[in-house]
């Protein structure tokens, strides 16, 4: 009798958080326009590989060896070469008009002296106006003069040759990496920000107090509040994750029941954050703005979902170590792309597992005590 | 309920925030059946007392009992034995009518069955019988709040707690909402409202003034009046209040 009673109370929360869903279309464009929004826009925008590099080429050697060299380059997708014959002391015009982000400059003896000595050089000037872009274009021109001294092997001045092989990702798809990122990003968006925000909702309206004086349960409310949530974020991920292998070509290599299973703990780390804060807020705008900055904007900055953490600063990395996504992304990166198994990801789960605990425990302690102010 | 013939009782019931005292020590005896008022100015303690006395908000020092039950360790109990609509008629705007009715009958618990009939009898009483899936929203403001009382007594409470239920809302529907009042009372049911027009005090079986968290009159508006010797409840309390500030 008891127990139904309680059932019923989580129910009729629930219901009324679903409705209150569907009655607001602007609840429904975020909640599933924006991910497959943001899927499509970091799919093609974050894309870090650059195509088509406006190539200027002054070859002062027009040798057959020469146009061998440049020919290695317009066979590349990553350059487009065009001829400079412009005076070579204007240059640097070439990147003040951003006609061209490399230049390459070929001496007058270079066949000679690649084929009678025991080395030569060419001269290139990467516009690093964007250093990011800079040092990708060096890598991509040095894999391109490498292709072509071996070409002409035998003259080679390396006396072994590094082949690495790439694991997990083997053409370094950017995709890869960032859908993953996108499932999680969206997770915590969806338990932490609007949960917050329909629990501070409640408070700015007055509704709140007219639920407190029913003879439901603080955790009873909390509970009702975060399964509709639950099942959202639930389904949300798992849309984004449906589009990125079937748009995008990601591979799944590991095992669904261990994603799903370790997805739910991730979501109900976040949604205990998202309780946290909605504890200490008391209007829906500060909500939303506190739950951006300490759920989205790490989620974003601090997870390692596009910066690499290990090229942060030392003092953001410690700050990184209490971003729950930073464990979800490589549960997920991990079982997607390298089909981990749950013993391998026993530290992030525990992690998570402490995490939830201690936000989730203090969120109903602290939800308990503001009933009584 | 318990067999006191009291429906509230409180002794010297107090709630400080800090050193600020928003209600100390009042003592007073609500009867079963009877429409209580509680008159004061914005801040006089009148939403602090009754917040302790609906059990959610924890009382300083004193004793209180609602229908019966402490107010210390019974709160549960006594959440289901009162009603309770506050000054913002909390409903749902974004939610239907019906939706809203559905959604306060069922955190009290109450079977479809039961919810059922009661939302039927609501929504023929108050006239919104034939628009039950229109949103809450676009409903006069007269409407809402005669809709917030019948959600707040779904569940059959013996005791309503009405906080300024009728601030915003213009004279006439002022005045059809004290006629709802007054059937709930004839069902048996007692009624503690709190107010600041003094026009509505007169309607009350009794009414208390609080001041600076204190009662410094209770009676019912006519011994009152007499007392006075003024014609109205608004100049009873202007004189009372003067009379208090040249202590």
């Amino acid at each position: 009798m008891k127990k139904s009673a309680t059932h019923k109370r989580i129910f009729s929360i629930s219901r009324k958080e679903f409705l209150h869903i569907i009655h607001d279309p602007r609840s429904l464009i975020i909640i599933i326009v924006l991910p497959i929004l943001q899927l499509v826009m970091f799919g093609y925008a974050l894309n870090m590989e650059i195509q088509n590099i406006d190539l200027a080429v002054i070859d002062h050697s027009q040798t057959s060896v020469s146009r061998d060299l440049i020919e290695q380059f317009e066979g590349s997708k990553y350059f487009s070469v065009f001829y400079y014959d412009g005076p070579i002391g204007e240059i640097d015009e070439l990147f003040l008009n951003r006609k061209a982000r490399l230049i390459l400059i070929i001496d007058r003896d270079f066949q000679r002296k690649f084929q009678r000595e025991s080395g030569t050089s060419v001269q290139i000037l990467v516009d690093a106006a964007d250093p990011n872009a800079a040092t990708m274009i060096k890598q991509y021109t040095n894999g391109v003069i490498m292709q072509f001294n071996e070409n002409y092997n035998g003259k080679l001045p390396l006396t072994f040759k590094v082949k690495p092989r790439i694991w997990y990702n083997p053409d370094l798809k950017s995709d890869y990496f960032f859908v993953p990122g996108l499932v999680a990003l969206i997770l915590v968006m969806i338990s932490a920000l609007l949960t917050s925000i329909t629990i501070a909702r409640e408070k700015e309206m007055g509704t709140m107090e007219q639920i407190l004086v029913s003879p439901i349960k603080p955790i009873e409310i909390i509970l009702g509040k975060v399964l509709p949530y639950i099942g959202l974020a639930f389904l949300d991920g798992l849309l984004i994750l449906i589009l990125g292998i079937f748009m995008f070509k990601v591979p799944f290599i590991g095992s669904y029941f261990l994603l799903i299973l370790l997805s739910i703990l991730f979501i109900i780390t976040a949604l205990s954050l998202g309780l946290m804060i909605s504890t200490v807020v008391q209007t829906q705008q500060v909500a939303m703005l506190v739950a951006l900055a300490v759920t989205l904007l790490p989620t974003i900055m601090l997870s390692g979902f596009i910066f690499p953490l290990k090229s942060m600063p030392v003092i953001l990395q410690y700050i990184s170590y209490i971003v729950p996504a930073k464990y979800y992304l490589i549960i997920i990166r991990g079982i997607m792309l390298k089909g981990n198994t749950l013993f391998q990801l026993a530290g992030q789960i525990f992690f998570l597992l402490l995490m939830s605990l201690v936000l989730l425990g203090n969120a109903v302690r602290k939800f308990n005590i503001n009933l009584e102010k | 309920m318990s067999n006191s013939v009291y429906a509230v009782e409180t002794t010297d019931l107090t709630r400080r925030f800090g050193k600020f005292i928003a209600v100390d020590k009042v003592s007073l005896n609500v009867h079963k059946g009877e429409i209580f008022g509680f008159l004061g100015a914005n801040g006089a303690g009148k939403t602090t007392l009754i917040r302790m006395l609906s059990g959610i908000l924890a009382p300083s020092s004193g004793q209180a009992n609602v229908a019966g039950y402490n107010i210390y360790d019974q709160t549960e109990q006594i959440k289901k034995n009162i009603g309770y609509m506050s000054q913002k008629f909390s409903l749902y705007d974004d939610l239907t009518i019906a939706e809203n009715i559905d959604f306060f009958g069922g955190i009290y618990g109450l079977s479809a069955r039961i919810l059922e009939e009661r939302k039927a009898a609501l929504l023929q009483k108050v006239g919104l019988a034939d628009f039950s899936n229109r949103l809450t929203r676009d409903l006069p403001l007269g409407f809402k709040q005669r809709l917030a009382l019948g959600s707040s007594l779904l569940h059959d409470p013996p005791i309503i707690f009405l906080d300024e239920p009728t601030s915003g809302v213009d004279p006439k529907a002022r005045r059809s909402f004290w006629d709802l009042i007054y059937d709930t009372c004839e069902m048996g049911k007692t009624v503690f409202v709190t107010t600041h027009f003094m026009d509505e005090a007169e309607y009350c079986h009794r009414v208390s003034i609080l001041r600076d968290g204190q009662i410094i009159a209770l009676d019912n508006p006519r011994a009152l009046k007499k007392k006075y010797g003024k014609s109205s409840m608004q100049e009873v309390f202007v004189h009372i209040v003067k009379e208090k500030d040249l202590e």
